[in-house]
């Protein structure tokens, strides 16, 4: 069990990376990343199971921050989009140099 | 709480001003609005510096070494303390700091001329960052004065002063900044070590004296603390801050940083450095290294003086010069080296800071630095010449003035046991001439052939009132310094006892009288401590014992107060320390 | 400064001591006088120069297109007199007047004293540090005493002579109170009880001087001259510093009397130490009076005031190298090889000045390399161990060389107002433009007449007495026998070149057609009676000043009048306390003197055989001179070949200096501000600073605002995490 369950979290990983680096819209990116943080939840409760109890503590933690954290991205890309119209990230390179 | 105020003593309270009055100034100089900024600034250091001269009083030269002595816990768990002292060498410094301000701020009323009340904020929390530098008697309070006084010294060279000051500020803080961080490196060293060998947390200097270190351990944070004070001094190679941050300074920055500032980094050789680490600093290598680098500074910064363009650069390569005596005086590890050490300090302090500020007149009148601007002002400003020859004259040490006694003592010291170093050096006296004379021929003598320097007024009231104390003082301390020595040479005869003679003299004597007062106040208290660990276990508390093996290196197991103490009293130490809670 | 009371009652105290009954009066108020019209003086000058200054300001504000200096040259003939200038006239001879009085007073009680040890008067303690005592003390002893006769005597003389000479310059009231100054500085210089104290005064006397000498300081050249007097001065000052070190190592004092007391039995004859003392001792008073190597800013020293040359740089203070060997004259008994040194530095000089004084036109040139020539005589006395006769030299040098300059001085100021007059731009001092002034300046030709034959060592005047003794023993000491015969030969062609270019000298400017031209020959004129006055009194002095000092022999024959003399060798005598240590141990080391002249004979036919060659070069030159058809500066020019051009360029000293020693100091220092300030070490520092930046920078590639680039580079940073935890 605990083998699928690593594989899932594993390959869900990989598209959400996959996701962040190849798309282009924010919104998309977004909801890559949230894969992201689900694959490791899953993995967390999987182990759990066998490494004690703190896993799942540690998912909660990552779930109040990806709430927290999906509140305050969103906002950021609506700011974003009001100004440019758009949610392509090539066009937002204000940070640079 | 009660602890607070027992700690205060009372006599010790013009330290404490001294220290915090000038911080209490800030808000009062601010609230003074722009145009009286200057003044209420002016008023506020002289009233200090009549305050100062209490110490001149309070002090006794025949007692013991460290007096006005306070100590307040500060952050009880690291053993910070606020903890105050002065003896001789500290007295003059802060003498000479005081007795700076005002003038460089009355020297400064011409030619500070926008946001005039930050600049006097910040001069007056300078002078609490010197003087607390000077009184300090802990290390950890030291090193957060000594940082403090980099702040207000950044934003006067960088918001006031000339072209290229952002580089020279910059320079100025990232130079002193890197030393010192390295020295912080060291002090937490030497404070773990001296919290193994001791047994307690302190940074208290009188703890932190004489605590067991390998040479190898000394020599290193010899190094580390040594860069950190020979970058403030500056001895050479670490000097070519000291020109850029004079030039680009404002007249009474130039006068402070020259008067005092520098200073700083002598006197940390001084306190910390030759008292914490006496075998590596008398250490021939070291002894060898130091005194080298002292001549070198003497000739070099002469010789490199005497091609400069601009006067403000000239006068600044002579404090390389000057510092380089104090180096020499030092290193020479004898009473009257040291003692000539300091009277070049101080000498120093008194003739560049008149040099920096005749200058400053100088440049307020014609706008210009460059020595080839200038010529025949004897004959238009004959009371500024009068000053300035009077000046160059201490400045390179003609005898009747501070420069010669300051720099006769320290070359007799480095003779008796480096003759060849002390003849070098007194080449520099050469050189001296070699640098002085010409600038004051081609500013003061030659043709009068420029139509500006024509009607060039002489000096005004305020600036004969700025500059009249410091001549008075070159030639009372070159004729007369003999009340000047006789209190610096209890501090200067227990360091040089200290380092020289197996740790030994005054120093040795109030470390152990620190040690016993700390623990009567424990047992007074009733709290944990020594004392009651050793009531405990029945002896007296062992103070380090400096033992020397073969080798030259500190027994250790000697110097250990603890070894002896298993774990048996620690469980009560924490057993009591709850029974507080 | 100091309390009479406590002066008085602590030189009781040390009187009791010293148990001679010498009692003296006010010492501390002889040192204070002069100081006291410095004082007056500063503060007369400050305010004439401030005055002054405010009419320059003015003048430039009225006129700011201007290129001339309108009050530059504006001499303030016949303006009516201020207080800043009728004032120092009466305070700067007047505080010397009184000090010549209170030393005469102490130098006839100690002449009636039988004064073995010096009285030593504590003021207060200087620097006391460590084992390290040094009092402000001065010390009262039968050299101290005659050296203040000769600077209080002369310098009044001097100091009035000023007051006629000075009278126009703008700078009047500055001129007295450096002068004023300068005595001060002297009188500490010659009754320092320790050697810190003479340093004082050692570095004083060289203050003044560079003030002095740079008084016109406008004038370029006399503000460098001053300036080369004062570092060349300190080359020798390091000498006297490290013999300082190398005493208080080896005494753990620098008192004069526990060193001198201490020396015979703590130093080793002819040891190391000592003769280090020694050599280092001789680089100072080299350096203060004028010897080679260091002789080189005397003959420019004479861009001061006249008065200044014969007071500084004739009379006093550049005696002063003469003073302290003969002072430290113990140490160099033990130091044969550094009496030796000396002795052969003085030959040397005295030598090699009197040769570039042969070719010299300007009257000051002639006088100044003169001065260290006959220095170089009195190191040759103090060198041989003639310690009295070498102190008897340098007080008829004083008066006969003082005599010398101010009459040169009485006949510039008349040249100048002469050239003045009609605005001629010729050069006041050259002697080729003077001639025949013999006629309008007739007591001044008689004065200098008189200072001539003094020094030409001519019978019975005082250089006669003085030069001859010096000769005398040069040619009769031991130890190093060959090495003296050879100085002894110096010192006589230095002897009769002496009296060959200072005939020339007198020749040139007194005797043959004037030369100065038809309109500016009747501005030619004799000088006021407060020049001439002290010319005469020093008259007299060159004329019997000598007779203080006469061998026993001498006293007995045709140069002593047979015994009407009242006195024989008065002035040995009288030094006796001071050198008695010193001529014992050289009795001991030596055996007795030899007392042999090298050609023979004994002191009375040498006498006649020195003075007959004197007379007859004298005589020579005269005819030589008066026979030449002398051509102005103008037509002659400078020579331009042979001997004459190397003379008259002063063997290229000052360039060969220049070479090798001022230009490369220069390219040193040039070097390490350029490039080993600049580049290499701000060029390391900035260079950290660069690395910084570039590190930075290239960091900042890394960050080109796509989220994506981020991401991926993230991305590759989790894998190679991952792999190195696999790994």
């Amino acid at each position: 069990m605990l083998v699928e369950a690593l594989v899932l979290s594993a390959i869900l990983f990989v598209i959400g990376t996959a996701g962040v680096l190849i798309r282009r819209n924010a919104i998309i990116m977004f909801l890559c990343i949230e894969l992201m943080l689900n694959a490791v939840n899953l993995s967390f409760v999987a182990l759990s199971r066998y490494l004690g109890i703190e896993g799942q503590l540690y998912v909660f933690f990552v779930m109040t921050v990806a709430a927290a954290e999906a509140a305050v991205g969103l906002a950021i890309i609506i700011a974003i989009f009001r100004h440019y119209e758009t949610v392509n990230v090539d066009n937002f390179n204000l940070l640079k140099w | 709480m009660t602890g607070l105020f027992d700690g205060l003593v009372f006599e010790s309270w013009i330290l404490h001003a001294l220290i915090w009055l000038p911080l209490a100034g800030i808000p009062v100089v601010l609230l003074a609005g722009e145009e009286r900024a200057k003044e209420v600034a002016f008023g506020w250091t002289l009233g200090l510096f009549v305050v100062s001269l209490g110490l001149w009083w309070a002090f006794d030269p025949a007692g013991p070494l460290f007096q006005l002595q306070s100590s307040v816990p500060w952050v009880e768990m690291w053993g910070v303390n606020y903890a105050l002292g002065i003896d001789g060498i500290s007295l003059f410094m802060i003498l000479l700091t005081t007795f700076t301000m005002p003038i460089a701020i009355l020297g400064s009323f011409r030619y500070i001329r926008e946001r005039q009340r930050g600049f006097y904020a910040l001069m007056l929390l300078l002078q609490t960052g010197i003087v607390g530098v000077f009184a300090s008697m802990d290390l950890f309070l030291f090193y957060v004065f000594f940082e403090l006084t980099l702040v207000p010294m950044y934003f006067i060279v960088g918001v006031w002063g000339g072209e290229r000051r952002i580089y020279a500020a910059v320079k100025f803080f990232l130079y002193t900044a890197l030393g010192s961080l390295l020295m912080l490196v060291g002090i937490l060293y030497l404070y773990w070590q001296a919290n193994l060998a001791n047994g307690f947390a302190s940074f208290h200097v009188l703890d932190l004296l004489g605590t067991p270190l390998s040479l190898t351990e000394q020599l290193w944070l010899f190094g580390a603390f040594a860069l950190a004070f020979a970058i403030k001094v500056p001895i050479f190679p670490l000097h070519t801050w000291l020109p850029d941050a004079h030039v680009e300074a404002p007249t009474p920055g130039s006068v402070v940083l020259a008067a005092v500032l520098l200073k700083m980094g002598t006197y940390g050789f001084l306190r910390f450095v030759l008292p914490f680490f006496p075998e590596a600093s008398a250490h021939p290598t070291v002894v060898m290294v130091m005194l080298t680098l002292g001549v070198i500074g003497i000739i070099y910064a002469a010789l490199v003086a005497a091609v400069q363009p601009d006067a403000k650069k000239l006068v600044a390569y002579t404090s390389v010069a000057h510092m380089g005596f104090v180096v020499l005086g030092i290193f020479a590890l004898n009473v009257n080296g040291l003692q000539g050490g300091l009277v070049v300090m101080i000498s120093h302090g008194i003739s560049t800071g008149a040099l920096f500020l005749i200058l400053g007149m100088l440049y307020e009148r014609r706008h210009t630095r460059r020595i080839e601007d200038f010529g025949g002002l004897a004959r238009v400003a004959p009371l500024l010449a009068t000053a300035l020859v009077l000046t160059a004259m201490a400045s390179i040490g003609v005898p009747g003035t501070s420069g010669f006694v300051g720099e006769f003592l320290a070359l007799v010291g480095t003779f008796e046991k480096y003759p060849v170093m002390a003849f070098l050096a007194a080449l520099g006296v050469i050189f001296a001439a070699f640098y002085m004379l010409p600038m004051v021929q081609r500013v003061l003598f030659n043709k009068l052939d420029r139509k500006e320097n024509r009607t060039m007024p002489d000096l005004s009231g305020r600036e004969i009132a700025v500059l009249s104390p410091l001549l008075l003082l070159m030639v009372v301390l070159g004729v007369y310094p003999a009340p000047v020595l006789e209190r610096l040479e209890p501090g200067v005869r227990a360091i040089v006892e200290w380092v020289e003679e197996g740790q030994t003299g005054a120093l040795r004597s109030a470390r152990e009288a620190h040690a016993l007062e700390a623990e009567l106040a424990t047992e007074e208290l009733d709290g944990p401590g020594r004392a009651l660990l050793h009531r405990f276990e029945g002896v007296e508390p062992p103070l380090p014992q400096p033992t020397r093996t073969e080798e030259g290196e500190l027994g250790r197991s000697a110097l250990v107060a603890f070894p002896q103490t298993p774990a048996a009293p620690t469980e009560i130490f924490t057993v009591t320390s709850g029974d507080q809670d | 400064m100091t309390e009479p009371a406590r002066t008085t009652t602590e030189a009781l105290a040390a009187t009791a001591q010293a148990g001679s009954g010498f009692d003296p009066v006010l010492p501390g108020i002889i040192l204070l006088l002069p100081l006291l019209g410095f004082l007056l003086n500063g503060i007369l000058a400050l305010v004439a120069g401030s005055r002054s200054a405010t009419a320059l300001r003015l003048a430039a504000l009225a006129e700011p297109d201007s290129e001339e200096e309108r009050v530059d040259h504006q001499h303030e003939v016949g303006a009516p007199k201020r207080a800043t200038h009728t004032l120092p006239t009466w305070i700067g001879p007047g505080v010397m007047l009184l000090a010549f009085v209170l030393t005469a007073a102490n130098f006839l009680r100690m002449l009636g004293a039988d004064l073995h040890d010096a009285v030593v008067i504590s003021y207060w303690s200087w620097m006391p540090t460590g084992a390290l005592s040094v009092d402000a003390a001065i010390q009262l002893d039968q050299l101290s005493m005659i050296m203040m006769m000769v600077i209080t005597g002369v310098g009044f003389l001097i100091h009035v002579f000023s007051v006629g000479y000075m009278k126009d310059d703008p700078g009047y009231p500055r001129y007295f109170a450096y002068l004023n100054l300068f005595v001060f500085f002297m009188l500490v210089l010659v009754t320092g009880a320790n050697f810190p104290v003479m340093f004082v005064g050692w570095e004083g006397v060289g203050l003044c001087s560079y003030l002095l000498i740079g008084f016109w300081f406008q004038d370029r050249e006399k503000a460098d001259a001053g300036k080369k007097a004062f570092i060349v001065n300190r080359i020798g000052d390091v000498g006297l510093l490290m013999a300082m070190f190398i005493l208080f190592s080896t005494f753990g004092t620098l008192n004069y009397g526990e060193i001198f007391a201490a020396a015979p039995t703590t130093l080793v004859y002819g040891g190391g130490v000592v003769t280090a003392i020694t050599l280092f001792l001789l680089l100072g008073a080299a350096g203060k009076s004028a010897q080679i190597p260091l002789y080189v800013w005397l003959p420019d020293a004479m861009a001061g005031p006249t008065p200044v040359s014969a007071l500084i740089h004739a009379a006093t203070m550049v005696t002063a190298g003469v003073y302290l060997v003969a002072r430290a004259s113990v140490l160099f008994a033990l130091a044969p090889v550094g009496a030796a040194a000396v002795a052969t530095i003085g030959a040397l000089t005295a030598l090699f000045a009197a040769t570039i004084a042969l070719k010299q036109y300007d009257i000051k040139k002639v006088l100044a390399y003169s001065t260290v020539s006959q220095l170089g005589f009195m190191f040759m006395g103090v060198g041989v161990g003639a310690y009295a006769a070498g102190v008897f030299h340098l007080m008829t040098h004083a008066f006969f060389k003082a005599l010398l300059f101010l009459g040169a001085g009485a006949v510039i100021h008349s040249m100048h107002h002469a050239l003045h007059a009609t605005h001629k731009d010729w050069d006041a001092q050259d002697m080729r433009n003077m001639g025949g002034l013999r006629r309008p300046m007739k007591w001044t030709w008689i004065f200098m007449w008189i200072a001539t034959l003094a020094i030409a060592g001519i019978w019975p005047f005082a250089g006669f007495f003085s030069k001859d003794e010096i000769i005398w023993y040069v040619g009769t000491s031991a130890p190093f026998g060959p090495l003296y015969a050879v100085l002894w030969g110096m010192a006589v062609v230095t002897a009769l070149l002496t009296a060959f270019y200072m005939t020339r000298m007198m020749i040139l400017t007194f005797h043959g057609p004037n030369r100065t031209g038809e309109a500016e020959r009747k501005h030619l004129h004799e000088a006021p009676l407060t020049m001439t006055i002290p010319l005469g009194v020093l008259a007299i002095l060159s004329i019997f000043g000598g007779w203080i000092n006469v061998p026993e022999s001498v006293r007995n024959s045709f140069f002593g009048g047979f015994g009407l003399l009242p006195m024989s060798e008065w002035l040995h005598d009288w030094l006796l306390p001071v050198t008695a240590a010193a001529d014992a141990i050289r009795l001991e080391q030596m055996g007795a003197y030899a007392y042999q002249s090298p050609i023979g004979g004994g002191h009375v036919t040498w006498g006649f055989i020195a003075t007959g060659l004197a007379l007859a070069v004298v005589i020579l030159a005269s005819r030589l001179f008066l026979s030449r058809d002398v051509k102005t500066a103008l037509e002659e020019g400078e020579p331009t070949s042979g001997i004459g051009k190397l003379l008259y360029n002063k063997w290229y000293v000052d360039e060969f200096y220049d070479r090798i020693i001022v230009q490369p100091v220069i390219g040193i220092s040039r070097f390490s501000w350029r490039v080993v300030d600049r580049v290499l070490i701000d060029g390391t520092v900035n260079a950290v600073g660069a690395v910084s930046r570039g590190a930075g920078w290239f960091g900042s590639l890394f960050q080109t605002g796509q989220l994506n680039t981020y991401a991926f580079i993230l991305a590759l940073g989790a894998l190679a995490l991952l792999g190195v935890l696999i790994l």
